[in-house]
């Protein structure tokens, strides 16, 4: 019993080292507009992604570009000022095709994750 | 009392319905922290409690014994690529015939390595030595008196490569492990007198074994984060299947071959700054348990829920 009080006393004070700092952490990719690995009818004008977490826009990062590789986004990333979760990037006129949307996201802490996923627009 | 509380409320906080954070990531793949083998990566996290209970079988004049153990694990990264664990278990037997007993397991260590992060290929290499430190436990329910080292080869992989044509597989993802368990003594000897009055010398050889297992892993967040949005929403969307595979085999001083091994299917379910995941431990031989057994684990993100403090290395700054 004396050995479980060390090991609550310890984990008590290894909690109450530093303050608990609400819902900030690595921001994972919730949805998209267009959504991942979806075909749309119509070329969109813009991709839109909601993040799990709120963004710090100088460190993220969104870009599209066709199947040649060339970038297809005006370059004008934008995060939402209603909502510090979502961030978008227009898009130049694109014809029918497959499109891929490369993203990188920091947290307002710091914690930095990236991903990427695909996009069809129909013929 | 107090304590519990605080870690009670910290998990209830924490459980917003929003994808796994924090903890293993090899370029866009993150690895849950797995409940049945220790995984690749080092980080600074609490598994705390890990609850488990499974039915021993009779062995030699010990009756088959229901072991219920509630442990935990903490571990702290003191640079970015090495870290430290500590943890123990209380344990209570209660076997068919006879008293049950209570008491702690030994003290556990395990600085931990990690050699290298393949991000494109979602790979991760680490290397470990466990620690057992004989003697720290209670006898009462059978902590070794002796002294285990166990040097370990960690690895995960996730199959984010795979091509177009079979795109729905790349949320798929392995861990695994192997190591080699080197007590500190060859044999224990005990001295009873029986019931004629006689001293009796009784030896039990504690042999090197063979430690193995895998995970078999497919992550929902993967599926709808960067191969396709099938529209499954909470509590699904931060839900990982897996199937975990834990094998021992012992290689010489008289045990050798006999190997004990469980399948442990479950699910994995990561948000916030905390994750949850229960699995069935199911034996695979009579050797390696009888009936079915649960395992169960609460699991902090240390770095996500102390990002300043405790939550990042002690050196080498980084997140």
């Amino acid at each position: 019993m004396k050995r479980a009080r060390c090991l609550l006393f310890g984990l008590a004070a290894m909690l109450a080292w530093g303050p608990v700092r609400p819902a900030s952490a690595h921001a994972f990719l919730d949805r998209a507009e267009p959504a991942v690995g979806s075909t749309v009818a119509a070329a969109p004008k813009s991709v839109r992604l909601w993040f799990s977490e709120r963004l710090e826009p100088a460190f993220s990062s969104v870009h599209v570009e066709n199947a040649a590789g060339e970038d297809v986004d005006r370059g004008d990333l934008a995060v939402d000022p209603h909502d510090r979760t979502v961030i978008g990037v227009s898009l130049k006129p694109i014809p029918p095709g497959t499109y891929k949307v490369r993203w990188r996201a920091v947290s307002v802490d710091g914690h930095a994750t990236e991903g990427d996923f695909v996009f069809t627009v129909g013929r | 009392m107090r304590f519990l509380l605080f870690a009670v409320a910290i998990a209830a906080a924490s459980t917003a319905p929003v994808h796994a954070l924090a903890h293993g990531f090899a370029g866009k793949r993150f690895f849950p922290a797995t409940i049945s083998i220790d995984d690749p990566f080092v980080a600074d996290e609490l598994s705390l409690p890990t609850v488990s209970t499974v039915k021993e079988p009779a062995s030699g004049d010990s009756p088959a014994t229901r072991e219920i153990e509630a442990s935990g694990e903490f571990s702290k990264r003191i640079t970015p690529e090495f870290g430290i664990s500590i943890g123990s278990e209380f344990r209570r037997r209660i076997p068919d015939e006879g008293r049950a007993e209570s008491g702690f397991g030994n003290v556990e260590l395990m600085p931990k390595y990690r050699i290298l992060v393949d991000e494109a290929g979602e790979g991760v290499l680490s290397a470990g030595l466990g620690i057992e430190l004989g003697g720290t436990g209670s006898a009462r329910v059978e902590a070794d008196p002796f002294t285990t080292f166990e040097p370990t080869l960690f690895g995960g992989k996730g199959f984010g490569n795979l091509p177009d044509s079979v795109a729905l597989l790349r949320p798929f993802a392995v861990t695994g492990f192997v190591g080699l368990a080197i007590p500190n003594r060859a044999a224990t000897s005990t001295t009873h007198v029986n019931e004629d009055g006689d001293a009796v010398i009784e030896s039990e050889r504690h042999p090197h074994v063979l430690r193995y297992g895998m995970t078999l892993q497919y992550s929902i967040p993967y599926l709808q984060s960067f191969v396709r949005d099938v529209g499954l929403g909470a509590p699904f969307n931060c839900m990982i299947p897996i199937v975990e595979a834990v094998l021992e085999t012992p290689l010489d001083r008289g045990a050798a071959g006999r190997t004990t091994a469980t399948i442990n299917p479950g699910v994995i379910w990561s948000g916030g700054s905390v994750q949850v995941g229960v699995e069935a431990i199911v034996p695979v031989n009579d050797r390696s348990g009888v009936g079915v057994g649960v395992i169960g684990q609460l699991h902090f993100y240390l770095d996500d829920i102390f990002p300043d403090t405790l939550g990042r290395p002690i050196f080498g700054g980084g997140q």
